[in-house]
């Protein structure tokens, strides 16, 4: 079987994010990117059930500027087979996204798509569930177990009172949540590969889709200082506050 | 002249990189504290380090390793060379280039293994007596029938106490030259556990915790001629060969220890507020910090221009001297300026930045002593005027 495992651009995990100063955006000049570790855990997942050999192909779709295309090398240097390069300009919404998407799982009939929950940058946690709304197929969201069996796929999901495992029918829609697996490192060898290993260049129009933000962002702010707490005396105290200023108790 | 990094190359430096800050930064206070580097911990690291392709990547791919081209395989050092030495060294090994001088069986032997992780090597040179004048070496190794006898004693010689062979270089004759007379080396394998052959523990070292040095004894210890490294007498010249960019090796592990030093230092002067301001709004402190930065930046494009001059095969013997002398003198001068900026900080083990101090007073000696390098750097401009 086919997997589809898309993979965003986004600023490194590891970096301190700051606003631009005219409060358009997050500041990306000069700002180490990397793969969305939501779908690096996805290109895991799908690289060990092509281990086990349930998979066949693993095909590493991002859609974003030229430069996505490093985040496409990183998938196909973790064991991805090929991969597809959607080009845009600008901010693309996951609305549109998950229309590109559907373009692309129209086009090589995958059984299998596995997304990350959410991107770390906007945190929207919509492209999976918009993607399955469109396609029509099942879907099993915050995964943090995946088991296919034949023409099924049982899903342990993370939910807020533990664990819930649903029971889809493939061609299915996953995703994964920080438990679910833990990537591996790029291999040099496979890094040398991946060089070689073919990467498609397309288009919005390919797929006959208007990728035009329907939103407007009106003003990004950086989160507010932690105002300095204060420090009790006593235990007493403290079960005061708590009842008469904070109303906890 | 393009500076930028290939694709493929960014990928090797994040991946290193990322095994370097998951893999080995978690053990560093441990193997600095005790000094010691515990076996089951080497194993472990070093499983995940074949897995991910680190292992011996120094080596052609014909041989197992990554086959990377000189740019490539100093990127990899110089990410390598933020970590504690012994770390890296022991659970992410580079096997000496040496090694592949060596005949099929040789390469059987000792190469492969060193490859899979299931040898290391050691190099055997120094001696109390011959350091920087490696010529004036008094063990000895005399033939015998089809063996050959080795006596005499090594020291300083780095983890030769976990090493399953030492390649020995012994003096094996003399011969007369215009300016006098000259020793003759053979380089020779010399398998742990050969009669005749010990191994004591060396001196503690202010430099690299965890990363020992040891006293090699030859005491009558015999050997059949199948264990010559190259050909007989021709023991520089082997090592000449394939040992030349392990100095470009030395000054790219220097370029990662400073890098991180930096890092250490840029935040250090932000965060730290004196006198009702970040210590970094003081020019006292920025300018450090520019310096700093630019040292480092001369040194990185010395080490890499010397790296890319080998790959075209035009780099010469100054071009390596001049890039080991400037990146471990630049190391030195950064992890001070590091210190300085923290304070007392700076002298806490806590923060990696007094030992990146202690490990960078080695890297001026060993590989050749920065005066040895500024030698090599002058005499090629004094020869050319008949000086
Ligand atoms: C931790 C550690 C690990 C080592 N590991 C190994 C190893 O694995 N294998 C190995 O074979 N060796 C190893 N060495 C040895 C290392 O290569 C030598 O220490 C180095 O070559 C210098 O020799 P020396 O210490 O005997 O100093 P010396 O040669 O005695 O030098 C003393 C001083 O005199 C200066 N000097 C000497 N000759 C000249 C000259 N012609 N012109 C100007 N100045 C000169 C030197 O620069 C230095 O400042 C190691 C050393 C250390 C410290």
């Amino acid at each position: 079987m086919k997997i589809l495992v898309p993979v965003k651009r986004v600023v490194d995990y590891n970096v301190k994010i700051r606003v631009r100063s005219d409060g358009s955006g997050v500041e990306l000049a000069n700002v180490k990117m990397a793969m969305n570790p939501f779908d690096e855990i996805a290109v895991e997942e799908a690289i060990r059930l092509k281990e086990a050999g349930v998979a066949d192909e693993i095909i590493a779709v991002s859609i974003g500027p030229q430069q996505a295309q490093e985040t496409l090398r990183t998938a196909l240097a973790m064991g991805a087979d090929r991969a597809i390069l959607i080009k845009t300009d600008g901010v693309v919404e996951p609305l549109a996204v998950a229309k590109l998407l559907k373009g692309v799982a129209e086009a090589e009939g995958p059984s299998l798509i596995i997304l990350g929950k959410q991107a770390i940058d906007d945190d929207a946690n919509q492209t999976g569930q918009m993607l399955a709304a469109l396609l029509g197929w099942a879907q099993g969201t915050f995964a943090s177990k995946v088991e296919v069996e034949g023409e099924r796929l049982k899903v342990t999901r993370e939910v807020d009172g533990g664990l819930q495992t649903v029971d889809l029918k493939l061609p299915a829609i996953v995703t994964t949540d920080l438990r679910l697996n833990q990537p591996r490192y790029a291999s040099l060898p496979n890094i040398m590969k991946a060089k070689k290993k073919p990467l498609d260049e397309k288009a919005p129009a390919d797929f006959g889709v208007d990728v035009t933000p329907r939103l407007t962002v009106l003003k990004t702010e950086e989160p507010q200082g932690r105002k300095a707490g204060v420090k009790v005396g006593s235990v007493a105290e403290l079960v005061d506050k708590l009842k008469n200023e904070a109303g906890i108790i | 002249m393009n500076f930028g990094l290939t694709e493929e190359q960014q990928l090797i430096v994040d991946t290193t990189r990322a095994f370097v800050e998951n893999e080995l930064y978690p053990h560093e206070a441990e193997v600095e504290r005790t000094g010691h580097l515990r076996m089951e911990l080497v194993n472990e690291i070093q499983a995940k380090a074949i897995a991910a392709g680190l292992y011996a990547a120094n080596m052609p791919e014909e041989v197992g390793g990554a086959g990377l081209d000189t740019v490539t395989w100093l990127l990899y050092e110089k990410e390598l060379g933020r970590a504690n030495y012994a770390l890296h060294w022991t659970c992410v090994a580079r096997p000496s280039n040496i090694l592949l001088a060596g005949s099929d069986a040789q390469k059987e032997k000792y190469l492969y293994p060193c490859i899979r992780g299931e040898k290391w090597d050691c190099l055997a040179m120094t001696e109390p007596g011959a350091g920087s004048d490696l010529r004036g070496m008094k063990a000895s190794a005399v033939q015998d029938g089809g063996d050959w006898v080795l006596n005499g004693t090594k020291h300083f010689i780095s983890h030769a106490d976990i090493a399953d062979f030492a390649i020995c270089f012994m003096a094996t004759g003399e011969e007369e030259t215009p300016r006098g007379k000259k020793k003759k080396i053979t380089a020779f394998f010399v398998d742990k556990g050969t009669p005749g052959f010990s191994v004591r523990d060396g001196y503690r070292n202010v430099s690299h915790r965890g990363y020992t040095n040891s006293i090699l004894e030859f005491d009558d210890c015999r050997i059949p001629a199948d264990q010559v490294l190259g050909e007989v007498h021709k023991g520089f010249e082997v090592a000449n060969t394939w040992l030349g960019a392990t100095r470009l090796q030395v000054g790219a592990t220097c370029l990662g220890r400073a890098e991180r030093a930096l890092e250490h230092s840029v935040e250090y002067a932000a965060q730290r507020s004196q006198f009702g301001q970040s210590i970094g709004k003081n020019q006292g402190v920025s300018f450090k910090l520019a310096d700093m930065a630019t040292e480092l930046k001369a040194a990185n494009l010395m080490v890499f221009e010397a790296g890319w001059k080998f790959d075209q095969g035009t780099v010469t013997d100054q071009d390596m001297a001049m890039a080991k002398l400037k990146a471990t003198e630049m190391l030195a001068y950064v992890a001070d300026e590091a210190i300085q900026i923290h304070g007392g900080m700076g002298l806490m083990d806590d923060l990696p930045l007094e030992r990146i101090w202690r490990d960078a007073r080695v890297e001026r000696i060993w590989e050749g002593t920065s005066e040895i390098q500024r030698h090599i750097i002058s005499r090629a401009m004094l020869r050319a005027k008949g000086a």
